[in-house]
């Protein structure tokens, strides 16, 4: 048996021809992604909502063999709104991080255009809402991808018993399941009819005057149903209007008959209201409904989501759309928008909606008719419009149309619900008006 | 030459032994050890206090979008805001307020503990510290709870006298009062164990000279208890002034600030300003502003102990 001897001068040449080959070859992957990806997620409340985003993502990352972590990260005292500000800050952290309503414009400069995922979706899925388009873009480019766990409309949430009793409103033949909303007689003079009616009968509307989000969305599709704006979308002032004065003398009516201690509300104390019993209606998205679901059964079988009450300037139900922004300090850019192209697949949508019991919404037109809302209850079909599905109401955040770095310090700093509690406990209006038109000058500051 | 070796050896022995010997005389100094003792701490503080610190300054010191440099920008746009100023009159109220009352009671139940017997003393000792040793976003909860704008348990057990409901939060005077009331909750307990131990070293000859002189309990405390623990008193209220005008946790869990920012404070104001409403700098700016008023309090008070320690 001979046995061939490798000789050093062999042993050298071998050595470097590999290194040249596995140098040069082309990194063969199975797609366009691959190496690892970083993603901060946000802490879903529905228990059990976050598996849908883990294993599609797993999917995801097996299919192209990419290393994946997923951070959950709750957004209980403002965590996520923290680890944005810090990433922004350091240029370092996730690849792909969920924020929502305001952040993609307010960290423009440092978010990756994703332009390709989001039209190509759009093509997919259907069109946009105005709101999502007026956060998510900026100078014609998209600075993030709208995410369809998180978002969400604050329309009212309707005790079916209490509200036929005390102010003679069926809101299941206002919003039937299956059929358009026949919704005419619902507007903003009934809305305060009713609700000084079951105030009357001890059962007044829970919305919140506090300085949280729940608060400052129902104050805004308010303002917006009167046509009330504080900046323009030029940027101009337009504190001093009829639209604020008339939008103003509205909401003071309405706080009369709202739990006397409502300037003191979070975002909870609307859910419990409605969950105690204590209360007609709620503006929140249905979380209340699933909690009340588990805890208070038979107040959940009585509850109703529907539309919002019209105004002179029409229908407007404040929408809250969440975004997966992509870094622009990401080091897996191709990798990432893979996944955000994945995610915003109609399947995947439906994954999502499913799995959060019809909480999620997505942002795009063909997808507000899945079977999960029509499927829901009890009451069956109480979520049917939950999704605006007959567009019959505007989907809008409180202080557009300003400029979203200017509107975002008008709803951070509650101004629309201050305005309302300072005239509401006896300031004059004119000086209310002075008070927030010098607010909204100091928030153009840039 | 084996002699001159030894000699060599012992020149080239003596220097060294000299250096040896300088080295043990520098570490045998106290302030050299005390140097490296706490040169970790140092660091640390260097690291976790002074660089975000002057990273602050530097925030401060830009534009919203933090691309420009504004110099003092920041705080003369500041000085012309109505909320600023509010804030600024809000913060000195819930600080002075907190720190009397914190003061006040520690002192009193000081005085208390005191004359408690020693064997039972480390019993009240202990419970009295609870408050204090609680974290206070978890104890605030609590008190959130107890106030809770629907259903408070103070509001139910009033009800029972026919009492109320009161607006705890939701109404600018009670949310002050809240806030402030449970800061005092909190910090009180502090108080009342630096004052005990500064009861416990006043000399007992003191007392009982005082009384053959015929001196009542107000006399006592006026004359020999006070002037005894003025120090301690000094330093115990700087201390508290300052980690009572930076809260945060107290104010943000109970009210946010609200309602209509009437209990908006420094701290819960920069971050409503800095993070929520994505302004940094000018958050950044809203928080340093304490800086120059607690630098002003400190001089005052520390002055005064001093002065007192040189006349000692």
């Amino acid at each position: 048996m001979s046995r061939k001897k490798l000789t050093r001068r062999q042993f050298v040449a071998a050595t470097a021809m590999s290194s040249a080959a596995l140098i040069t070859a082309p990194y063969v992957r199975g797609a366009y992604a691959a190496g690892k990806l970083s993603i901060g997620f946000w802490d879903h409340w529905v228990p059990g909502a976050n598996d849908s985003s883990r294993a599609l993502v797993n999917e995801w990352a097996a299919k192209e063999k990419v290393e994946v972590s997923i951070d959950y990260i709750t957004s209980n005292n403002k965590k996520i709104e923290l680890t944005v500000a810090a990433e922004a800050q350091a240029k370092s952290g996730h690849d792909i991080l969920q924020m929502y309503t305001w952040w993609p414009h307010a960290y423009a400069e440092q978010l990756e255009p994703v332009n390709d995922v989001v039209e190509a979706a759009i093509k997919q899925n259907g069109e946009v809402n105005g709101t999502v388009k007026y956060l998510g873009q900026a100078a014609g480019n998209w600075l993030a991808v709208p995410a369809t766990p998180g978002s969400q409309i604050k329309g009212p949430c309707s005790r079916i018993d209490l509200m036929k009793k005390h102010a003679g409103i069926d809101v299941q033949e206002l919003y039937p399941v299956g059929s358009p909303p026949k919704a005419d007689s619902w507007n903003m003079d009934t809305f305060l009819k009713a609700a000084e009616a079951c105030q009357k009968a001890g059962f007044a509307f829970g919305i919140g005057l506090g300085e949280t989000t729940d608060s400052v969305d129902t104050a805004g599709a308010i303002f917006q149903s009167f046509g009330a704006e504080l900046v323009n979308s030029k940027g101009d002032l337009t504190v001093k209007t009829d639209q604020v004065r008339q939008a103003l003398e509205y909401y003071k009516k309405l706080i009369a008959f709202l739990p006397p201690d409502a300037p003191s509300w979070d975002d909870a104390s609307n859910n419990k209201w409605l969950i105690s019993g204590r209360g007609a209606l709620i503006m929140n998205p249905p979380s209340a409904w699933a909690v009340a679901k588990r805890d208070a059964p038979q107040v959940a079988e009585q509850c109703w989501t529907h539309g919002f009450p019209a105004g002179p300037k029409g229908r407007f139900a404040p929408f809250l759309p969440y975004f997966w922004g992509l870094w622009s300090f990401s080091k897996n850019k191709e990798a990432a928008k893979s996944l955000l192209a994945y995610l915003s697949q109609p399947s995947s949508i439906e994954k999502f909606v499913a799995a959060s019991g019809g909480y999620d919404l997505p942002a795009y037109a063909k997808m507000t008719t899945l079977k999960t809302w029509a499927e829901e209850g009890p009451p069956k079909g109480t979520l049917y419009h939950y999704p605006n599905p007959y567009n019959h109401q505007t989907l809008s955040i409180a202080a557009s149309p300003a400029p979203p770095k200017i509107a975002q310090q008008i709803y951070a700093q509650a101004t629309l619900t201050k305005m309302g509690l300072r005239f509401a406990q006896g300031e004059k209006l004119e000086n209310t008006l002075a008070w927030a038109e010098g607010e909204c000058e100091g928030f153009m500051r840039s | 030459m084996a002699d001159v070796i030894v000699e060599h050896g012992r020149v080239a022995g003596s220097a060294s032994a000299r250096k040896r010997a300088s080295l043990h005389n520098a570490l045998r100094r106290k302030s050299t050890v005390a140097f490296f003792l706490t040169l970790p701490l140092i660091l640390l503080i260097a690291l976790l206090v002074l660089y975000p610190a002057l990273f602050s300054i530097h925030l401060a010191t830009l534009n919203k979008s933090m691309q420009k440099f504004v110099g003092f920008g920041n705080f003369t746009f500041l000085f012309k805001r109505e909320t600023f100023w509010m804030v600024v009159k809000q913060s000195c109220i819930f600080a002075i307020t907190a720190v009397v009352f914190k003061a006040l009671i520690g002192f009193i139940v000081a005085h208390f503990v005191h004359n408690i017997p020693a064997k039972g003393q480390r019993k009240w000792r202990g419970m009295l510290l609870v408050p204090w040793v609680i974290p206070p976003a978890m104890s605030t909860l609590a008190w959130l709870w107890l106030f809770d704008p629907s259903y408070s348990a103070f509001n139910y057990t009033l009800s029972l006298f026919g009492i109320g409901p009161v607006n705890w939060l939701g109404d600018a005077a009670w949310a002050r009062f809240s806030v402030i009331l449970v800061n005092v909750w909190y910090g009180a307990p502090f108080f009342m164990i630096m004052y005990l131990a500064a009861l416990k070293s006043v000399p007992e000859q003191l007392y009982e000279a005082a009384a053959i002189d015929g001196a009542n309990w107000w006399q006592r405390i006026w004359y020999v208890t006070l002037p005894m623990m003025r120090n301690i008193i000094a330093i115990t209220t700087l201390f508290s002034l300052i980690v009572t005008f930076a809260n945060f946790d107290i104010v943000r869990i109970l009210t946010s600030g609200g309602p209509l920012d009437r209990t908006q404070i420094f701290a819960t104001y920069a971050f409503r300003v800095g993070i929520e409403s994505s302004d940094i700098p000018l958050g950044a700016s809203v928080s340093l502003f304490m800086v120059p008023i607690l630098a002003v309090a400190a001089i005052f008070i520390l002055r005064d102990v001093s002065k007192r320690g040189n006349e000692s």
